[in-house]
């Protein structure tokens, strides 16, 4: 039994994501090697090396993987599929691994199996369906396994401990499909909403965009993320990349607030696997406080900044 | 001009609570609302205002299921789609129906109708694989633009803005493409009574995985589909100070 974990970079520095994929791969058992793939990446190889239970890192540098297109890497997969006969072929499910891993799938014919949250034995894996709102086990008989994993999951593998062997990965035909233009990532100082330790999201009873500045303010003083409702999206208060639900983004970060928010189905279908669920609402029949770890009845313009301040 | 296929899956309403079925094979379907997939209203949408705009020439719509998925095509028929394709697939084959055969009759189709573009929902929020454009592409061997919320189609490129975690991406394609709709791409329209009426008169062809020789064996078995772990409610708080003094004795803060 041996894994393949598709690592992943940005500017040559290991993703997070990549340690809990590691992790998972643990637990299914067997050897771990990782494929890493980019313009420049040695630093990154590096570093994975050392991660606790990788015995091997092949390493694809070059222009060829400049922005790690699908297209690219997919040939390279294949190739290294062929001679290497893996069991399971896991990678985070990050936008990169998610593009990435379905394509492998089709070219290898097996059926992949997206975003785990749990490992069962080598074969059987567990998921959410319906955003969270069943938990689904699946048995694969492929007889390769190829897997996302979702990183909030799994503990991130240790950084130290490890010894891989680092090689060049095999040289593969070049990607003629498709280009890597540029990239523009939010500029926010705040944590990004996936990835964040705490969530404070608002919801219509924002009433408007403007004061959502009162929850970047509590945010800040908590290096939190901020996320938002469908219906304040919908409201147009916020754009759309802040929506945290089942038609938005998936959280479940230590600590989420949840600021005059109703508790749509749709919205606690995107945070209900927090650790901890605050929520700030000034009507105390509102649905959200049925799933509140911490339940406040009050109005928000009066207890958020009342909160900030005596952070 | 380009030949667009989008695809359209049937999937209960996203309004709907979900029901665990208590021999924990599924979900309850049977009367519950379905509708089109939120994802693929996107895909729609935007196959649409390439028409619109001239650049592309014609829409097809496909759905793979049962009787009742033309109701979904009728969807996107209404909202302006021109013409649609159902691929049967009932009963045991629909159960265990996976991406993976989505992917497989989509490609078959868009060579057999000449298509230059396919546009799908980034995924279907019943099974949330987000997997069928990449394997569509995958199996055609054509380019993919996963997670778009741009697209600018030009003769033989196309720009695609992606959502990627942190931000935005941007990222050329050569022709033909395949196209998987985020949130953002765009505002689906509502269909209006009048092309609701119009799409009843819009032609719609039948088929099945069989005449298109794609194999419905499935290598995914679900054991069980359980209820997710039940939160119990919490307490509430009087004030912020106790509020603040709870989450710090908890060491959450």
């Amino acid at each position: 039994q041996s894994t393949l974990v598709i690592a992943e970079q940005s500017d040559d520095s290991l993703t997070p994501i990549t340690l809990n994929a590691v992790s998972a791969a643990q637990k299914i058992g067997g050897d771990i090697s990782c494929l890493i793939a980019g313009e420049n990446c040695a630093k990154a190889a590096e570093a994975l090396s050392k991660v606790e239970g990788v015995s091997k890192v092949l390493v694809a540098e070059g222009g060829n993987y400049k922005g790690c297109m699908a297209e690219a890497l997919t040939p390279l997969v294949q190739n290294l599929q062929s001679s290497s006969s893996y069991t399971h072929i896991l990678a985070g499910a990050s936008a990169f691994g998610k593009s990435l891993l379905p394509r492998v799938a089709a070219k290898l014919d097996v059926e992949p199996i997206s975003d785990i949250i749990g490992v069962k034995s080598a074969d059987t894996f567990v998921r959410t369906i319906y955003a969270g709102n069943a938990i689904q086990t699946v048995k694969s008989s492929a007889n390769v396994k190829v897997i996302t994993v979702r990183g909030t999951s799994f503990e991130a593998a240790q950084t130290s401990g490890g010894s891989g062997v680092v090689e060049k990965a095999p040289e593969t035909e070049a990607n003629s499909l498709s280009a890597w233009l540029s990239q523009e990532l939010s500029k926010s100082d705040r944590p990004e909403l996936t990835a964040a330790r705490v969530v404070i999201s608002g919801g219509r009873g924002m009433k408007n965009g403007e004061n959502f500045q009162l929850l970047y303010d509590l945010a800040d003083k908590m290096s939190a993320a901020v996320g938002a409702s469908r219906a304040a999206v919908d409201a147009g208060y916020v754009p759309n990349d802040m929506q945290v639900g089942q038609t938005g983004k998936i959280v479940a970060p230590e600590l989420y607030i949840a600021v005059g928010i109703s508790g749509a189905i749709q919205h606690l279908a995107g945070m209900k696997d927090s650790k901890t669920i605050v929520a700030i609402n000034k009507d105390p029949e509102a649905p959200i406080f049925q799933v509140s770890d911490f339940g406040l009845v009050e109005d928000l313009f009066k207890a958020v900044p009342e909160m900030t301040k005596m952070l | 001009m380009a030949r667009v296929l989008v695809g359209v899956k049937r999937v209960i309403d996203y309004a709907v609570k979900i029901r665990v079925k208590p021999d924990k094979t599924g979900v309850v379907t049977e009367g519950v609302k379905h509708s089109m997939n939120p994802f693929d209203e996107i895909a729609v949408e935007e196959a649409i205002r390439l028409r619109e705009k001239k650049q592309a020439s014609e829409v097809v719509a496909v759905t793979c299921g049962p009787t009742q998925n033309q109701e979904t095509l009728r969807t996107a028929l209404a909202m302006g789609a021109d013409r649609g394709i159902h691929v049967e697939v009932q009963g045991k084959d629909y159960e265990s129906m996976t991406p993976l055969h989505v992917s497989k009759i989509l490609a078959k189709l868009a060579e057999q109708e000449k298509a230059d573009l396919i546009i799908l929902g980034k995924q279907a929020i019943d099974g949330d694989c987000n997997q069928t454009a990449q394997m569509t592409a995958s199996i055609l061997d054509w380019a993919q633009g996963t997670f778009a919320s741009e697209i600018k189609l030009e003769d033989s490129k196309m720009t695609v803005i992606r959502e990627i975690d942190g931000g935005l991406e941007t990222v050329e394609l050569k022709m033909p493409a395949v196209v998987s709709a985020d949130l953002r791409l765009n505002e689906p329209r509502y269909a209006t009574l009048p092309n609701i009426m119009k799409a009843k008169k819009k032609k719609v062809a039948k088929t099945s995985p069989a005449d298109l020789g794609v194999d419905m064996k499935s290598s995914i078995e679900v054991l069980e589909v359980v209820d997710p772990p039940e939160r119990e409610a919490g307490i509430k708080v009087e004030s912020v100070e106790q509020l603040v003094g709870k989450l710090k004795d908890g060491g959450v803060i």
